[in-house]
């Protein structure tokens, strides 16, 4: 065999100091590569070039983000409940009874945008791998969805295809999806936000960690052979803006295979049963360079990999493109020589490929050879964890106080309240999902109590996994974000998703233990765009420790901007709660006649970024609700207090388009009417405005009095606002709508937008 | 007595085996796992095969599991008047296997759909329907993206004129089937085909909001325990 003369080996690395390398076009910037070769100490091969550029991309070493995202762990409030926290491929918490918990979001923004169907499907699989890496099985997925404007062209191009992704590749791994969200806004058009997240259950002395102990143990890659898809797509996707050629880029998204994610799930969790993995990575963005940098600086600090051994789709693979390749539905296991057999054979019960590719050493390098030749000799640490740290600028957008000054409170008020009521149910974001989540499997698996649209989905684990039966425990998820408030506050508004999480978790009765987050902005080189980010961070992680629920892990996905305008600042934070008894879980809504209807917590005239404003007058100005978070505290725990013994027979959270949505819901949810009336004062104020930490509530009437002394007891107001029941939501001398009329308005929006 | 036992068979792919295992045993049968590639029944009294997306679906829904080693045994065997029930890609395969006539279609409307969908019980002769009353109407979920059902117009006459109608899709037809036709089985009546999932409406506080899919279970029981 003639010689591979295009090879570039560590040894003609040394011999060509100057050979020009392409490190600016895989979005290294110079001094990034100066510093490559420092570490080195020559240039590096165009193999280790691969390495460092997508391990030191935005999107894995988090360069822009790590100075700021080090207060979730330094403002961390004290959690007995965190069993594993950031760092790792996803949080882990304990739920009692000796199971654990496991959950996390991600973005797969930009790939959704340049091929809507397979970004975001493989969205959904690489969140589902994370979850699996950590020893757990999946048991549950939900997604929260940005669009550009419903009546905007390239919408109907990405909200279908982005769909029918989750769709497909969810449905067929047998995850039941249980809530997520669909928001639509012009800010996204050019931007769509796919934010995935996955809940996984396991023993909570059965975590598996990403790291590789043990000289001498193998390093075996099973799952998918590896093929050309989403090479470079760490680097030259998820880490550089859009500018107009993205049609060009189409090759750098990857391409899923739900059919053999679901066989690997079934062959992690039996190579998990039988006990015969000691280290265990997914592999995601950067493929084969993140998995075997981490596992190495993870583990015992050396790995000698054969690169040539690695099963290819595609042979004529060079090694840079193994190297950068992001096939989907791959896993990297360290496993004791010993066991390989087992492991072995396992794999192939499940008809899943896997090759012994290399082993763990105590030389504290990662070597890599091709064909003999060695091509990678590293520090594994310096492209892990050893990346660029970045104190980038930020500043106050100019425009900042204007547009806080620019208040709501101006705009003219409707005459007619009952045509306000109605023109907001059936706007874009308020309008029933339907369309959407009916395309989602919610019942797989059996073990779904709430599901879309319910407040916060929830799912019973004692008959989620073998050996659960003794328990009566769920667990309770719900993600929420609002752009808008942001963008007019961003402290304020990452601290409002953060409590409609909350609230929501609450409301069905659960309480709130733990957060993720994935944090979607414009170009961190954007001094603004930084400010927004900033304050963000600091706002949420200050909210944690006052609610008292620690992140747990997250995402950031930054340059979501097209040109020069970013989206708004949007993070969306997902709450992980857990509830004793599943049985008393609290239902959305209007459940039966008779019933006590109560409005819970304080009313203020807060318009600012309000579902009215938006709708009614395409407002966006002021400032965002005040995000009380004492007052969320009390109101939860009167919540979860309140559904423990037995007070509620239904609930639901106030949000968007405040207590006239939330009405409007609460009779759409089982077709029950309503007789209320306003607890006083301005009845459109009453209605539409948006003040956080309130719940609506129903009582049955001889639980009314114990209730209402639980309230006062937490120091949370309590209105009895009337009574459930007829056919009709009425609010007497406001407005009377048949709970027909406002479901033809909910429901008929999104089919007549999308078909 | 030992319980009746119900064999749950699992292709690679398969997705609802859990919950129709769990379903088995809420009525108080035993619900025996079966593995696609081993040619073994272990002498089970009926079987039930899952939804799911066997194989990935790939080629056609339950195109190459209808080859797998278990189905060996199984085709015989239901052709032998072993109770078989197919729900969802269960269906799809028993047609696959030919022991359904017609097929299963993309739905009319291209989307995948997931709801709860009013049925028709068209027949009580079979042992998984005889706990139903005929013309009973049920609320059973519906989740799938191929199903569709079709068949030539010999096939469907002699479909209907043979009472092999099952159910029907009741308060609309959520997928373009012919004849409005959710479930069907064969001239025997020991192989039942349906598109809609018995096993996610067992239990109240789980699943769809009705619990009509327990006389399926309860229906087969019986049966094995009075044979």
């Amino acid at each position: 065999m003639s010689p591979d003369v295009s090879l570039d080996t560590v040894k003609r690395a040394a011999d060509t100091p100057d050979e020009r390398q392409p490190y600016a076009e895989l979005g290294m910037k110079l001094d990034e590569y100066d510093r490559v070769r420092e570490i080195l100490g020559r240039r590096p091969t165009s193999s280790e070039l691969a390495i460092y550029s997508v391990m030191w991309s935005e999107h894995c070493s988090y360069k822009s983000s790590k100075v700021h995202l080090r207060q979730f762990g330094t403002k961390a409030p004290e959690s007995e409940a965190l069993l594993v926290g950031m760092g790792e491929n996803a949080g882990v918490v304990d739920i009692g009874d000796g199971w654990a918990a496991t959950f996390k979001i991600e973005s797969h923004n930009h790939p959704s945008y340049v091929e809507p169907h397979q970004g975001a499907a493989t969205g959904v699989g690489g969140i589902v791998r994370d979850i699996m890496s950590m020893g757990a099985r999946p048991i549950a997925v939900m997604d929260a969805l940005r669009f550009g404007g419903a009546d905007q062209a390239d919408t109907r191009r990405v909200l279908p295809g982005v769909v029918e992704g989750i769709s497909h590749y969810g449905n067929c791994l047998g995850l039941p999806n249980i809530g997520g969200e669909v928001v639509f806004d012009p800010c996204y058009i050019g931007n769509p936000l796919v934010n995935a997240l996955c809940v996984g259950l396991l023993r909570k002395d059965q975590i598996k960690l990403a790291t590789a102990p043990g000289p001498g143990n193998k390093v075996v890659l099973f799952g998918a052979l590896t093929g050309p898809d989403g090479i470079g797509g760490a680097s030259v996707l998820a880490s550089a803006t859009f500018e107009d050629e993205s049609q060009a880029k189409r090759p750098s998204v990857q391409v899923g295979d739900p059919f053999m994610e679901k066989l690997l799930i079934e062959c992690c969790l039996e190579l998990y049963q039988a006990d015969v993995v000691v280290g265990i990575q997914d592999l995601g963005a950067a493929g084969v360079s993140c998995a075997t940098t981490e596992l190495a600086a993870k583990g015992t600090g050396g790995m000698d990999v054969q690169l040539d051994l690695v099963p290819l789709r595609d042979p004529s693979l060079r090694p840079e493109e193994i190297l950068m390749s992001e096939s989907q539905e791959r896993m990297m296991a360290v496993v004791a020589p010993d066991d390989i057999d087992a492991f072995m054979a396992i794999c192939a019960k499940w008809d899943i490929p896997a090759t012994v590719i290399g082993e763990v050493t105590d030389s504290g390098r990662l070597v890599m050879t091709w064909h003999g030749e060695t091509i990678v000799d590293i520090p594994p640490g310096t492209a892990a964890d050893e990346g660029p740290v970045y104190e980038r600028p930020f500043t106050e957008p100019a425009g900042q106080a204007a547009l806080n000054a620019d208040s709501p409170a101006e705009l003219p008020r409707p005459e007619d309240l009952r045509a306000a009521l109605l023109q907001l149910l059936g706007s874009p974001n308020l309008a029933s999902k339907e369309w959407v989540t009916s395309q989602y499997d919610r019942y797989v698996r059996g073990n779904t109590v709430l599901a879309q649209p319910a407040d916060a989905g929830m799912l019973r684990i004692s008959e989620a996994m073998p050996g659960a039966e003794e328990t009566t425990r769920g667990i309770a998820l719900a993600t929420d974000g609002n752009g808008r408030y942001a963008r007019l506050d961003p402290y304020a508004g990452a601290q409002l998703a953060l409590a409609e999480a909350y609230r929501n978790v609450a409301v069905t009765g659960a309480t709130p233990l733990a957060v993720t987050n994935c944090l979607n902005f414009g170009s961190p080189e954007d001094p603004e765009v930084m400010w927004q980010f900033a304050e963000a961070v600091r706002g949420l992680a200050d909210a944690c420790k006052i609610l008292g629920v620690p992140v747990t892990g997250g995402n950031v996905s930054f340059y979501n901007q097209t040109g020069t305008a970013a989206i708004h600042p949007t993070p969306v934070v997902g709450v992980l709660g857990v509830i004793d008894d599943v049985a008393g879980r609290v239902r959305s809504g209007f459940t039966g006649e008779g019933d006590r209807v109560a409005l819970l917590g304080e009313t203020r005239e807060e318009l600012g970024g309000s579902e009215w404003a938006h709708v009614a007058h395409g407002h966006l100005g002021g400032l965002p609700p005040v995000a009380d978070l004492e007052a969320e505290r009390a109101l939860a725990r009167v919540l979860t207090e309140a559904a423990s013994r037995g007070l509620l027979t239904g609930s639901h959270d106030l949000s968007d388009g405040g207590l006239a949505i939330a009405l409007a819901e609460a009779c759409l949810a089982q077709g029950v009417g309503c007789a209320v009336s306003l607890p006083g004062g301005d009845a459109f104020t009453d209605l539409f405005s948006e003040s956080a930490a309130r719940a609506l509530v129903t009582v049955a009437p001889e639980s009314f009095d114990a209730f209402a002394e639980l309230c006062a007891a937490h120091e949370v107001p309590c209105y009895g606002l009337g009574t459930t029941g007829g056919a009709s939501l009425t609010v007497e001398g406001v407005l009377e709508i048949p709970v027909a009329e406002l479901r033809e308005v909910h429901t008929g929006t999104l089919p007549a937008v999308f078909g | 007595m030992s319980a009746a036992r119900v064999g749950v068979v699992t292709f690679p792919g398969t997705l609802d085996d859990q919950d129709a295992a769990r379903a088995v045993r809420h009525a108080g049968g035993e619900a025996v796992p079966l593995w696609h590639a081993d040619a073994d029944l272990k002498g089970v009294d009926a079987v039930f095969l899952p939804g799911g997306f066997s194989y990935g679906d790939y080629l056609r829904c339950g195109a190459i599991s209808r080859f797998a080693p278990l189905m060996e045994e199984l085709i015989p065997a239901a052709r032998a008047g072993l109770p078989v029930l197919g729900t969802c890609n269960g269906f799809q395969i028993l047609c696959e296997a030919h022991l359904l006539p017609g097929a299963l279609m993309r739905n009319a409307g291209l989307h995948y759909i997931c709801r709860d969908q009013g049925i028709r019980v068209e027949s009580t002769a079979t042992p998984w329907t005889a706990d139903f009353a005929e013309g009973q109407e049920i609320v059973l979920p519906i989740k799938h993206g191929e199903g569709r059902y079709v068949a030539d117009e010999a096939t469907l006459a002699a479909l209907e004129a043979g009472g092999q109608v099952v159910f029907r899709y009741a308060g609309g037809n959520p997928n373009g089937s012919l004849n409005d036709i959710a479930g069907i089985r064969n001239e025997a009546g020991n192989v039942v085909g349906l598109m809609p999932h018995p096993e996610h409406a067992v239990e109240d506080l789980t699943g769809a909001p009705s619990t009509d899919g327990r006389a399926f279970f309860t229906s087969i029981l019986k049966k094995l325990v009075n044979a």
